[in-house]
């Protein structure tokens, strides 16, 4: 049965239950769907573990056939750029027009690549 | 009243499916968190549709303008014929979750003889219905581990669950009259093996979850059975508000 897999590979952090629910950490859901090549972000939630995150994402996110793939994050794994070097980060990219493969012309052969 | 052991035993699968699907729906708005709140419902909407089916079969060999609707709504406490585990009231989380559990443990080895059995009609049911009871195996039992091996509130709470549900537990593999018939017919799968299995699952688990294993049979045994019809006093509320508006307004619809 499936679960029994469930138990004997889930990996063991000490105490696994031992969180009272204040201490839950927030995990950021990822879901692919079927036809979909990669994860697109779906929300966030609280779970004590990775298990019950996948649990709750999957009871949350993919009731509706959203997604056959799921992906949980601690939220605190995640590092973002920040609002304020956006200026820095982003700008010089937009007049070097050089960067894109936009000269090439492709042979006929090659017109859907 | 039904004397044909595939219509009663078809029945019985039935209302443990309504009656349990319809304890978790009492949780709906009202769970500890949002998540569960859903993941409780969900387990609800997938017992209740898993009722239908064995609903719609039964109707389907009664005959008689018998439908699911009429089998679910206007039947009363004596021909119900689910076991007394799913009817006991919710209690607190831990209850619930062990509750689902015990039943989904059950449910998950009896299906999957049921789908490897000689009854086609069950069987098509059931194999449609296993992917779900695995979930609800997976999820329940992770959630007794989670409690039991938790804070210490929470070990105290399973414990209480423990004694409040396990006397329950043995009437799960105990064969009723119906059963008898279909094990000698070779329609269903032999009681004492799926008691077996059972017990090793249960007591796995409650291990893992550092909680006191009572051993079969280790309580009162039953004095009745509510696969035989005779249950506790709570069917009797439960049917009463499921069925309120059926019998106060017949045949009405959305």
């Amino acid at each position: 049965m499936s679960t029994d897999n469930e138990h004997t590979g889930q990996e063991k952090s000490p105490a696994p239950g031992a969180k009272p629910q204040g201490d839950w950490p927030l995990w950021e859901v990822f879901i692919r769907n079927k036809q979909g090549l990669d994860h697109k972000h779906a929300g966030s939630l609280h779970a004590a573990d990775a298990q019950m995150a996948i649990e709750n994402a999957r009871d949350v996110y993919t009731r509706r056939m959203e997604g056959v793939s799921i992906w949980v994050v601690e939220s605190r794994h995640i590092h973002a750029s920040s609002a304020e070097e956006s200026g820095s980060l982003f700008d010089p990219a937009n007049d070097k027009v050089y960067r894109h493969p936009t000269f090439y012309e492709l042979p006929e052969e090659l017109k859907y690549m | 009243m039904i004397n044909n052991p595939l219509i009663e035993y078809t029945l019985h699968l039935a209302d443990n499916a309504l009656v349990l699907g319809h304890r978790n729906s009492e949780w709906t708005g009202h769970g500890p968190v949002l998540e569960q709140d859903i993941a409780i419902s969900n387990i609800a909407l997938d017992l209740v549709g898993q009722a239908r089916y064995f609903y719609q079969y039964a109707a389907e060999l009664m005959g008689g303008g018998a439908t699911e609707d009429s089998l679910a709504f206007l039947r009363d406490c004596r021909q119900y014929k689910n076991c007394l585990l799913v009817e006991q009231p919710n209690g607190d989380w831990a209850r619930t979750v062990l509750r689902q559990f015990l039943f989904s443990a059950h449910q998950h080895l009896l299906f999957s003889e049921l789908t490897a059995g000689k009854e086609p009609r069950l069987a098509a049911i059931c194999e449609k219905a296993l992917k779900e009871v695995t979930y609800h195996l997976r999820w329940s039992g992770e959630w007794v581990i989670r409690l039991g091996d938790g804070t210490e509130e929470s070990h105290r709470r399973m414990l209480q669950a423990i004694e409040d549900l396990w006397e329950y537990t043995s009437e799960l593999t105990l064969p009723s009259q119906c059963e008898v018939n279909l094990e000698h017919a070779g329609v269903i799968a032999d009681s004492g093996r799926l008691r077996e299995c059972w017990n090793k699952k249960v007591q796995e688990l409650l291990d893992e979850a550092t909680l006191p294993y009572p051993g079969p049979g280790s309580k009162l045994s039953l004095r009745w059975s509510g696969k035989e019809g005779l249950h506790s006093e709570h069917l009797g509320y439960l049917l009463a508000e499921m069925q309120f508006l059926q019998r106060a307004y017949p045949e009405s619809r959305w």
